[in-house]
């Protein structure tokens, strides 16, 4: 379903054009029937009621009132009442969205490339993960990447622009040895190319987090994902408290909190609203937005992408919902949006990953750097700015 | 789909998504081959932010961004 030009396709939609100072009476020239491209089919969409422009717009100016005049968050009351908008609205609230995210972070990107070190095996159950040993997928699992590949990495990440380097590793979470490992490359890849580097090696112990603070680890990612009352859909070797208290030991030793979210798993509006107040009381630095990408041999293979309109509505409601935070654009953004991915950058949307992902390819650097370029967006880090 | 199940004489394409031999070619977009063409095993994936580089142990590397 592809809303926004649905409206092409009913009846009446044809045209007839004159041309400029024609003389005939009846000055029909052509007829041209157009109709949507549906390529690829994409997730329903929940119902949403009728709502009258008074009542949206009101909705909206409470919003701004409170993101820019009272610097206060929204509630999941005003939330929800903002995700129920008419897809008409979406550009309003792409819009405010935007507002917001220059009002609170400037319009600088940062841009972030990502490695998989380590690929496949991975003992955990994640439903939407091609990397985990429990499921039949192409992915051929593969041991810890040596140094002189990991910095060459960390190289093409530079070439590509970007300031961010997350060290990705498919693990419940680091053994001894991986933990060994990471502290030796982490200081080796930022004297050799300055790049901030961040690690993502799953749930930590105490004694870990602390290790990987000293050791000179800028950022940590770990992923909610998806609400706590959706959280067993979709994992079940683990549970999302466990993931709430990696992400809260990451702050208590004083790294940056990366901690995202992947939409598009078969939860409803009202989890995903659960999800962004549980994003609040967390108060990451940053938020990468993942939109659900189906991985053959998952059990959400057969899933179908989020319609692009519906994630330009959801990366506004996320900038609005955390008004201060990094909030990337990360895997799936390509499958999803397609070609409303600039759209995305006035949506709210203030970091981006940039080329490739941990097991799926991304758009070409040059092309992001480009649309960043055209939307006048400076690049740069964000880290310590906002 | 250890690769071994889709093997037949070289020569012979096989599908990079799938590595199954009577498949038109079901790799997606933005997905890097995860089967060697020529013998239907699964491949060695390294995906790195600026390519990506794919190794069969019988037919060597194959490299792309």
């Amino acid at each position: 379903m592809v809303p926004l030009l649905s409206f092409l396709s009913a009846p009446g939609g044809h045209y007839r054009n004159g041309m400029p100072g024609d003389a005939t009476a009846t000055p029909i020239r052509t007829t041209v029937t157009l109709s949507a491209p549906n390529r690829g089919r994409r997730q329903a969409e929940p119902d949403r009621p009728d709502i009258d422009s008074s009542t949206a717009r009101n909705r909206l100016s409470a919003a701004q009132a409170a993101l820019l005049d009272e610097h206060r968050l929204l509630t999941a009351e005003e939330l929800a009442g903002l995700a129920a908008l008419p897809d008409d609205w979406v550009t309003s609230l792409a819009a405010l969205a935007h507002q917001v995210r220059l009002a609170r972070c400037g319009p600088g990107v940062e841009v972030e490339g990502i490695l998989s070190a380590k690929t496949g095996g991975c003992p955990e159950d994640c439903h939407f993960c091609s990397q985990s040993s429990q499921f039949d997928t192409p992915v051929k699992a593969t041991p810890f990447l040596d140094a002189g590949e990991v910095l060459q990495a960390a190289e093409e990440t530079k070439a590509a622009g970007a300031t961010e380097f997350c060290i990705v590793l498919a693990v419940r979470g680091p053994d001894e040895r991986t933990m060994q490992r990471i502290l030796e490359l982490v200081p080796l890849i930022h004297e050799q190319t300055g790049l901030n580097v961040a690690v993502s090696a799953g749930l930590l112990t105490e004694d870990q987090a602390r290790r990987f603070a000293q050791g000179g680890v800028h950022r940590y990612n770990h992923n909610l994902e998806t609400s706590r009352s959706f959280f067993p859909n979709v994992v079940t070797t683990h549970s999302w408290d466990d993931r709430r208290d990696t992400c809260r030991l990451v702050r208590n030793h004083g790294m940056e909190l990366c901690c995202g979210a992947l939409i598009g798993m078969g939860e409803s509006d009202e989890q995903r609203i659960e999800l962004l107040v549980q994003l609040q009381e967390l108060d990451p630095t940053e938020v990468p937005m993942n939109f659900l990408n189906p991985r053959p041999g998952t059990p959400l293979g057969d899933e179908h992408p989020v319609a692009a309109w519906e994630a330009i509505r959801w990366i506004a409601l996320f900038r609005l919902g955390l008004p201060g935070v990094i909030l990337r654009y990360a895997g799936g953004r390509e499958v999803t949006l397609r070609e409303l991915q600039s759209m995305g950058m006035t949506s709210g949307i203030n970091a981006l990953i940039v080329g490739n992902y941990l097991t799926t390819l991304g758009r070409s650097a040059d092309e992001d750097l480009q649309m960043l370029s055209d939307l006048r967006m400076p690049v740069g880090a964000l880290t310590g700015v906002l | 789909m250890d690769g071994t199940a889709n093997r037949v004489d070289p020569g012979v394409g096989f599908c990079t998504g799938c590595g199954g031999a009577s498949c038109a070619g079901c790799g997606r977009p933005f997905d890097p081959p995860r089967f060697c063409s020529t013998c239907g095993r699964r491949l060695t994936v390294a995906v790195t932010p600026g390519g990506y580089r794919a190794r069969c142990r019988d037919h060597g590397e194959l490299c792309g961004s």
